[in-house]
């Protein structure tokens, strides 16, 4: 009896040790990150191994935060924030609305049309991205946030088939019967089938907020005046080798663009790893 | 009984104008923003098209041109072997922590919740930038190995030998979704079968085999079909890593970030959108591959 109980106690121990030391490797990176924001420009690459600063100063946050070109990193998380915020409600309600009409009402050539969007899924963007550009172009849409979010409020297939999944959870009694008491399509929507999803929309606007908020690609293709850069293209031009580079504040203000993610990820946790889960699991 | 539901005076029968109208959204989009663009495209690919003057039909030309391109065959090749060395790196990976964190032990909350972090932040520029940093030859890499009595002063991000190396281990770095969705996998199979097992005398690595891979292979299926879609997609990467070069010497000339040079950076939209369509037709046969040879190692449950 007593063996067992040590050996589950060094299973236990062995266990603990290697997926802490595994887990010390893969956060290593960021942990470096954080902590070297908070160390003089100048000590960053002296002895960069050293995760704990000589002197914790926080002066990078401020030369950081001036930016570049006149603009500071203020304008640029305005920028980012708009257009993220426009492109989460966007893709989440029109995904929202597009998921009940597949998931519950029957139309001529359903299936034909989910075919379609379940194949867009598997197209990636960067094949359109030359003909798009040429459109936006065309529309006169170049130097705005425009071509960023109007396409948004055309839903997104991968929430219309991870909203659609949850709506199918849901029995059809329930609308039935609001059904049968008078309520409308458009009632049974708002009063039975939105109050249901709300987990799998909350997903969706997590998804939605990461997906955006890192976007380069769009922001470096549609782009071209300072003023309208957001985030992701300030840091690159913030960090271009041939600007010599400061940096403690460059490293400041990685860590200041990571914060609304962490932020999420702390919140909403649960969302992400459950629609992370459902995601994988119904194909 | 669907006969008899039908005779019923309101029920959800066949409703064409609920069902446009709510689907609305997408469709417009769909044909506005994807069919429109990617029939676009192939007319001009066959045109020769600067953005500026008006596009100028050249047939095949473009096509002729992609296939005689050194540039595109090193492309393809940077392409193809980051998504043959980096998916199943990432896949073999997160199915070794979901094995590790579906034993039973005590905090594995919180360290599925740590190991979840690198792929919160690992798509941002701000972790592209810093990963430039870390491999640097003055960085903290570099600098630990100094410590243990290596001293090497390579830039390996800067080094064509391992530029590409970097890359991919930036990719398996972030196995964060696999891992959740192999564990959620993991959860769904019955112990009843592992308790059969075991008493027929199967060993650990037999009941692995015979039940675990088994069980999971849809799971392995959806994912491998992802990641190696999204292989083709990978851009914001290289493009940071390489300064938006492709370097050095091409060694991060990924296909996407070539479709962007010749398109966006040179303006050679003919030929950029020949490229696109190779894509297109290429993420097609992949898609097919997978789904025709899925039926010989794909196990459904039966009951589904």
């Amino acid at each position: 009896m007593k063996s067992m109980k040590t050996r589950k106690r060094v299973g236990a121990v062995v266990y603990h040790s290697f997926v802490i030391l595994l887990g010390c490797v893969m956060l290593y990176p960021i942990v470096w990150l954080i902590l070297s924001s908070f160390k003089p420009g100048d000590q960053i690459f002296l002895n960069a191994a050293n995760l704990i600063p000589d002197t914790f100063v926080l002066e990078n946050y401020r030369t950081g935060w001036a930016g570049f070109g006149g603009l500071t990193f203020a304008t640029f998380f305005k920028n980012s924030l708009v257009v993220t915020i426009l492109t989460v409600i966007g893709e989440v309600s029109t995904s929202t609305i597009v998921a009940y009409g597949f998931a519950r009402i029957r139309f001529k050539w359903r299936s034909f049309w989910f075919a379609c969007m379940v194949v867009t899924m598997l197209l990636p963007t960067q094949v359109l991205m030359i003909p798009q550009y040429i459109m936006f172009q065309k529309f006169g849409w170049l130097n705005s946030f425009l071509p960023l979010v109007v396409p948004a409020f055309a839903a997104r297939p991968f929430f219309i088939f991870l909203i659609m999944q949850f709506i199918k959870g849901i029995p059809k009694s329930l609308d039935e019967s609001a059904f049968i008491d008078g309520s409308s399509k458009i009632g049974t929507f708002f009063h039975i089938i939105v109050p249901l999803c709300v987990p799998s929309i909350i997903t969706s606007a997590i998804f939605s907020f990461y997906w955006k908020w890192d976007d380069f690609m769009g922001p470096l293709l549609y782009l071209q005046t300072p003023k309208l850069y957001t985030v992701s293209l300030a840091l690159k031009s913030f960090s271009d080798p041939s600007a010599g580079t400061n940096w403690g504040s460059l490293f400041a203000m990685l860590v200041a663009s990571l914060i609304p993610s962490f932020v999420i990820f702390i919140c909403f946790q649960k969302y992400i790893v459950e629609g992370i889960a459902t995601t994988g699991m119904k194909n | 009984m669907k006969t008899a539901k039908k005779k019923k005076g309101r029920d959800f029968g066949v409703d064409n104008l609920s069902g446009y109208l709510l689907i609305g959204p997408w469709l417009v989009g769909f044909f506005l923003f994807t069919l429109y663009p990617l029939f676009s495209s192939l007319y001009y690919s066959f045109t020769s098209y600067d953005l500026l003057t008006s596009p100028k039909w050249v047939g095949v030309q473009n096509y002729i041109n992609v296939f005689a391109d050194a540039r595109f065959y090193q492309s393809m090749k940077v392409t193809f072997i980051y998504a043959l060395v980096h998916v199943p790196l990432k896949l073999l990976f997160a199915l070794g922590i979901a094995l590790l964190f579906n034993m039973k032990h005590r905090g594995i909350g919180i360290y599925r919740t740590l190991y979840y972090v690198p792929s919160i932040v690992g798509g941002s520029i701000a972790v592209s930038v810093m990963w430039v940093q870390l491999f640097a030859s003055k960085g903290p890499f570099n600098n630990m190995l100094a410590k243990i009595g290596i001293d090497i002063t390579r830039n390996w991000i800067g080094d064509p030998d391992t530029s590409l190396m970097m890359i991919i281990i930036l990719a398996v770095w972030q196995f964060g979704s696999p891992m959740l969705i192999f564990l959620a996998g993991l959860k769904q199979i019955p112990v009843s079968y592992y308790e059969a097992a075991e008493i027929d005398g199967a060993n650990v690595f037999q009941r692995f085999i015979k039940i675990t891979v088994p069980s999971l292979s849809p799971v392995i299926f959806f994912n491998l079909l992802m990641q190696i879609i999204g292989a083709f997609m990978a851009f914001t990467q290289c493009y940071i890593v390489s300064n938006g070069t492709g370097g050095p010497s091409d060694t991060t000339l990924f296909y996407a970030l070539y479709i962007y040079l010749q398109g966006l950076k040179y303006h050679k939209m003919g030929f950029g959108c020949a490229l696109a369509w190779i894509m297109v037709i290429i993420i097609a046969l992949i898609t097919l591959l997978i789904f025709k040879t899925s039926d010989t190692w794909v196990f459904y449950e039966s009951d589904d």
